[in-house]
């Protein structure tokens, strides 16, 4: 059971900043993410992307903002939960929380805080109509371990920039590669499209298109993708596989979220912005794209300050009773749990003669 | 002012919706059907309007004159579901005055 003092569901932007919020608070968090790394949609939607609204910050990368937020709050040692979906919330007889995720993995927690933007991260999957019974018995929407493909023979379907950098990647794990894509031309980076073409022609990826993967074939563990492709003639053969590997993007879910018992409204978490963020269900909090309130507006920089506010009120409901006044970090500077120390360098008082 | 043009918006329930777009605002279709909440929040319009997600995917039924078709949009139909020869990304159709009588039906959530 992982233990702490907040957990946070989503480690988008305002996930990330509310861990340096609750560190300058002596709160230590834990974030889940259904996403195999932080970032939310700066990471997943448009990391290369620039974003032109962070206050300070006339330019950023969205990759680049998740790598600044991940160094900010880095000496408060968040703990981290990839790749799994936070499943179920259980309120314990003492008010705390059990969140337990997909694998099965329970997080222990005073306070819940749900940063899930538009929701977990869910592929998006082909439809092919015996697709899902082979999920987890040779087909992967998501590569976690690239070292599960070692020696296996790999058919990975798409036409953008992760079945292309995936087919590179795996190309030299795997003992074959297979992509295939509905289209002769690719959407992606110019040098993976070229990278491909050169493994194409050394005879490190076999390139199948226009085609499209129809069927699979299997009896309990996959044996081969039926592929029908359309160069003059129609034709539908089978290719042997290991695995199958659709790479189709992700699209986000609200999903089990919706199933707590939380007041929802528009796909989004009801909060009271009046005092702070918190749902309906005391000790569980909303912030960032996922609540909604009147003139709610999705942008990160509303998130930071969600989470600003959201931390204080979680100080309460942890210290009940205890004082608090204010620091500015300037001022005080920022103790880390990892023993590091921040602050400003201290004016020098020295006579002028 | 410029003037407003109607369109007509068949929702993924099947509802037919005819409404008043303005052209003055730099909007395309995925943001009208937003503006007028015509498919759930979240599910449309996820990457923004940047031919990126095709959650914004239509069925033309108008023989209305649309502006051509560009790479990216072409290339990321070419990787959406349920797509059938009259589709297109709404948030790569901007709203002109040449939108006037449009007619187009919302492809189901992928
Ligand atoms: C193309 C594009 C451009 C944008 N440009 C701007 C801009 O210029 N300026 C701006 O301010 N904003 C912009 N935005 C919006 C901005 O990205 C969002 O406001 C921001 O990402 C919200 O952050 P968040 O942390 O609240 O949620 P998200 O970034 O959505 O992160 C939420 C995370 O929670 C996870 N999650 C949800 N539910 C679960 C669960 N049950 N279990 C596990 N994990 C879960 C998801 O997988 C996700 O990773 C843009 C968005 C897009 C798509
Ligand atoms: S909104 Fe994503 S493709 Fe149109």
């Amino acid at each position: 059971m992982i233990k702490t003092d907040i957990l946070i569901i989503g480690a988008g932007p305002t996930g990330l900043f509310a861990v340096f919020e609750a560190g300058l608070l002596k709160l230590k968090c834990h974030l889940i993410d259904a996403l195999p790394q932080p970032g939310g949609q700066c990471s997943e939607l448009y990391p290369k992307k620039p974003i032109y609204d962070i206050p300070g910050f006339p330019e950023i990368l969205a990759d680049d903002l998740t790598k600044n937020l991940l160094e900010q709050c880095k000496q408060f040692e968040p703990g981290f939960t990839l790749g799994e979906r936070a499943d179920t919330l259980e309120k314990q007889e003492d008010g705390t929380f059990i969140v337990t995720t997909n694998k099965g993995t329970k997080h222990h927690a005073p306070i819940v805080a749900i940063a899930g933007g538009l929701g977990s991260f869910e592929p998006r999957k082909p439809l092919i109509h015996n697709l899902v019974s082979f999920e987890d018995k040779g087909v992967e929407y998501i590569i976690k371990e690239p070292e599960f493909y070692r020696d296996k023979k790999v058919v990975i379907a798409g036409g953008g920039d992760s079945a292309l950098d995936w087919s590179i990647y795996l190309s030299n794990i795997a003992s074959e590669v297979t992509l295939i894509h509905r289209r002769n031309e690719f959407r992606g980076a110019l040098d993976s499209v070229d990278k491909v073409q050169e493994l194409k022609d050394a005879g490190k990826i076999n390139l199948i298109t226009p085609a499209e993967v129809v069927g699979l074939v299997g009896h309990h563990e996959l044996k081969a993708v039926v592929v029908s492709q359309s160069a003059h003639i129609n034709k539908e053969y089978e290719v042997e596989c290991d695995h199958f590997i659709p790479l189709f993007g992700l699209s986000p879910k609200l999903g089990p979220l919706g199933n707590w018992g939380l007041e929802i409204e528009k796909n989004a978490i009801k909060v009271n912005n009046a005092l702070d963020y918190q749902t309906n269900i005391p000790g569980v909090f909303a912030i960032g794209d996922v609540n909604t309130y009147p003139g709610k507006l999705k942008l990160i920089l509303c998130g930071f300050h969600e989470a600003t506010l959201m931390c204080q009120a979680a100080y309460q409901i942890i210290n009940p009773g205890k004082r608090y006044v204010l620091k500015y970090t300037t001022v005080s500077g920022v103790d880390g749990f990892d023993g590091s120390r921040k602050e400003a360098p201290k004016a020098v008082v020295k006579k002028i003669e | 002012m410029e003037q407003d043009v109607k369109v007509t918006i068949i929702d993924r329930e099947g509802v037919s919706h005819t409404i008043e777009a303005p052209t003055d605002m730099a909007m395309n279709l995925m943001e009208i059907v937003r503006l007028y909440e015509l498919a759930p929040e979240g599910t449309i319009g996820i990457c923004g309007g940047m031919a990126m997600c095709a959650s914004c995917q239509c069925y033309v039924l108008s023989d209305t004159e649309l502006p051509e078709m560009q790479e990216d949009e072409d290339a990321m139909l070419a990787e959406a579901f349920y797509v059938k020869n009259n589709s297109r990304l709404g948030c790569q159709i901007q709203m002109t005055p040449e939108m006037e009588g449009l007619k187009v039906e919302l492809a189901p959530e992928s």
